[in-house]
């Protein structure tokens, strides 16, 4: 619906990828100024110059699995390789934080707010990173730009948008679990009590009026919920106390990352439906994303470059036994279709697409490690 | 009081859309339709009235492009003529008019891109039949698209187009008690809260215009001459119709109201927002003083659900049904 969804999807779940990591990094125990290398590496490859001009651009979303293949892309744009079990478990993780935020943000605009919270992080981390955080900046002023003076029922469309693209997911998080947030069934719980969004009143007055415009009569009514009035409202400026909690870090050493994996849940029809429908625009899809991916680029990764491993999991044998779990055959994202056309032009388009994707694969030849993605394209 | 019925499963969950429940009874048959749109499909589900048959129908928005966000529908709605009954579908790509039991596409109607700057959406939304064959489609440009409809067959055509709007519509209401002669019998919403009214016929003509106070006006109803408009900052206000003048104004919810209905023989009012609360309010006219009183009747939360849609199912408002997003469910309510 709304055409400006996408840049706040893509740098919130971004924001949200980077505190998972953030808490990996430290939990594993990788050294100081390889972690440092790797949030600063996926920064910069987040907010690269020519990327963010194409995200800014007025588009629709795209599908939930070009979107995955986007984030694949960015969380192995440093030394870092992450297997396919783990990447699975950080997008659920990250889609289900952002979920919960935009669901849970108490009106419409404040979707900003969320963002400004992740941007500020963001900065955060690369605060001693002059030139990178200068990027973040622009990105940041950008946002502002763009967003800020837009009318409540388009931030409304937006986050129509972004809760139409997460509908139906369901994926239980242990640490909503814990802050009695989330229910066993992956429902987020919503209260009914607590401070109303800014400039709404808290319900429970009938106010009349007669034909002079003059107030006659107050009656109160009980409403149901407990409400009390709004807190002030946040800053949108760059700088600013956003009073907002939604989009913060909740992560912490001593509250780590973890997910409960129920499958039930997960093979919701919507799932089921992007895959059995054959999608004639597939090709338009993969020309945007392999325009995307020009911004990204590769780390190449040499045994002597000292790259490793993350595991979003407690434990090796843990992850191990994730990957062994066949998760729904709609699930994997190791297929992406593309439905062969007569058409010549298209082909040869189609084959400077698959070409552009082999220069990458080869360019990861070199590594033993980090198969996951060449076998994402293998499916190519 | 209301107590929970048996609650309607339907094929997908409701997506988050102002208005996302429609609600038709075949009194000949015993049977209440209802349907619930979810990303480019729209659930239709007929129940007999004991509750315990139901058959589903599933229609898709075909037009346009597959990507999922390009073919989202946005609104579903019955439009209920003297003569025939229809089933309006508004998307991204237009607006189709089916059979009222989804089975035959009668009439497509392509939205033109042209017009609209290329950062703004372009859809259709806001359903409303209005004086005998007109239905009245908004579109995210504010205009109001009337269009004329034959007794039978598929001769539709676009009548008039109405501009008074400069922002997208949210919903088009028409008089819902028998009352002949009104001077005004239409109303159009907006997202910057506008509110037009109209006189229907062979030429539409404006009668008032309500002027924004701020916020989205996500749902619109008239009764009797009397106008309920539901709010982003959760307030419903009651207006005259033809003088615009506020009888009352009520803090309602704590969320973004997504949903009025009306029920046109008790004037019972129902009100659905992203609180998971469920009002029932009563309006009634003060005929001495020439005003209309709003009380409230009854609240029920539906735990944990961001209401979409909520609709009387029958015109004393006894019965009531309620969906919301993510929900796999129509929930009904019954009056004891």
């Amino acid at each position: 619906m709304s055409l400006r969804t996408l840049p706040l999807l893509f740098i919130n779940l971004g924001g949200e990828m980077l505190y998972i990591l953030d808490q990996r990094l430290r939990a594993q125990n990788i050294p100081a100024d390889k972690a440092k290398k790797v949030m600063n590496d996926i920064i910069t490859t987040m907010f690269n110059k020519k990327f963010m001009e194409e995200l800014f651009k007025p588009q629709e979303l795209y599908s939930k699995k070009a979107l995955r293949t986007v984030f694949d892309r960015l969380a192995h744009a440093s030394i870092m390789r992450l297997n396919q079990a783990s990447m699975d478990k950080l997008y659920d993780l990250m889609t289900m934080a952002f979920k919960y935020q935009v669901l849970l943000c108490p009106r419409p605009k404040d979707i900003l707010l969320v963002t400004f919270n992740h941007m500020d992080a963001i900065e955060d981390f690369v605060r001693d990173s002059p030139s990178i955080l200068n990027q973040v900046d622009e990105t940041f002023r950008q946002l502002i730009d763009l967003y800020s003076c837009l009318p409540a029922g388009e931030f409304q469309l937006i986050r129509q948008t972004l809760l139409i693209f997460f509908q139906d997911m369901h994926i239980r998080v242990s640490i909503f679990l814990k802050d009695k947030v989330q229910n066993s069934n992956g429902r987020f719980v919503l209260p009914t009590c607590g401070p109303v969004p800014w400039g709404t009143e808290v319900p429970g007055l009938i106010r009349t009026f007669n034909s002079n415009g003059e107030e006659v009569k107050r009656v109160e009514f009980v409403n149901g919920g407990h409400y009390v009035g709004s807190l002030r409202e946040g800053s949108y400026d760059l700088y600013g106390e956003r009073i907002l909690k939604l989009g913060t870090n909740m992560y912490s050493v001593s509250r780590p990352v973890e997910t409960h994996m129920s499958g039930t849940s997960k093979s919701s029809a919507s799932h089921a439906k992007e895959n059995t429908v054959p999608n004639p625009l597939a090709k338009e899809e993969l020309n945007l994303l392999a325009h995307l991916m020009g911004g990204l680029e590769m780390k190449k990764m040499n045994s002597g470059d000292g790259g490793f491993r993350l595991n979003l999991f407690t434990s090796d044998e843990e992850e191990e036994q994730a990957t062994l779990l066949t998760r729904p055959e709609e699930l994997s994202n190791k297929v992406i279709n593309i439905q062969a056309t007569k058409d010549q032009h298209e082909k040869e388009e189609l084959a400077q697409i698959m070409d552009d994707f082999k220069i990458q694969e080869e360019a990861k030849q070199s590594t033993s490690k980090g198969d996951d993605l060449l076998a994402l394209m293998d499916g190519l | 009081m209301y107590r929970k019925e048996k609650s309607i499963q339907i094929k997908s969950s409701a997506s988050a859309l102002y208005n996302n429940l429609s609600v038709l009874p075949i009194l000949d048959k015993n049977l209440t339709y209802f349907t619930v749109v979810h990303g480019n499909t729209v659930n239709m589900v007929s129940a007999s009235t004991d509750g315990l048959n139901f058959s589903h129908r599933q229609l898709q928005s075909k037009e346009g492009s597959v990507t999922v966000s390009s073919s989202v529908i946005t609104q579903a709605s019955w439009c209920v003529l003297p003569y025939r009954a229809l089933l309006v579908l508004t998307s991204l790509k237009g607006i189709q008019m089916y059979e009222s039991d989804g089975s035959i596409m009668v009439y497509w109607h392509a939205l033109d891109a042209l017009e609209t700057p290329p950062a703004q959406a372009v859809f259709a939304r806001g359903i409303a039949a209005a004086s005998g064959h007109y239905i009245c489609v908004g579109t995210s440009s504010g205009l109001v698209l009337v269009f004329d409809i034959p007794n039978k067959g598929t001769n539709i055509t676009l009548a008039e187009v109405l501009a008074e709007h400069r922002d997208p519509i949210t919903d088009i209401a028409s008089e819902v008690s028998e009352s002949k002669d009104c001077p005004a019998d239409l109303v159009t919403a907006d997202d910057a809260g506008v509110l037009c009214v109209w006189k229907s016929g062979e030429d539409f003509k404006l009668v008032s215009k309500i002027s924004a106070y701020g916020c989205t006006c996500s749902s619109v109803k008239m009764w009797k001459g009397v106008i309920a408009a539901a709010y982003g900052s959760g307030q419903i206000r009651i207006y005259d119709a033809v003088s615009g003048m506020v009888h009352a104004e009520v803090n309602a919810h704590a969320r973004w109201i997504y949903a009025l209905d009306i029920a046109p023989d008790s004037g019972k009012l129902l009100s659905g927002a992203e609180d998971s609360f469920v009002q029932i309010w009563k309006l009634s006219q003060i005929l001495e003083s020439d005003t209309v009183e709003i009380e409230h009747c009854h609240s029920e939360c539906v735990t944990d659900v961001q209401i979409c849609g909520s609709r009387f199912c029958d015109p004393e408002g006894n019965t009531f049904a309620v969906t919301g997003y993510d929900l796999c469910e129509i929930i009904r309510y019954i009056q004891i």
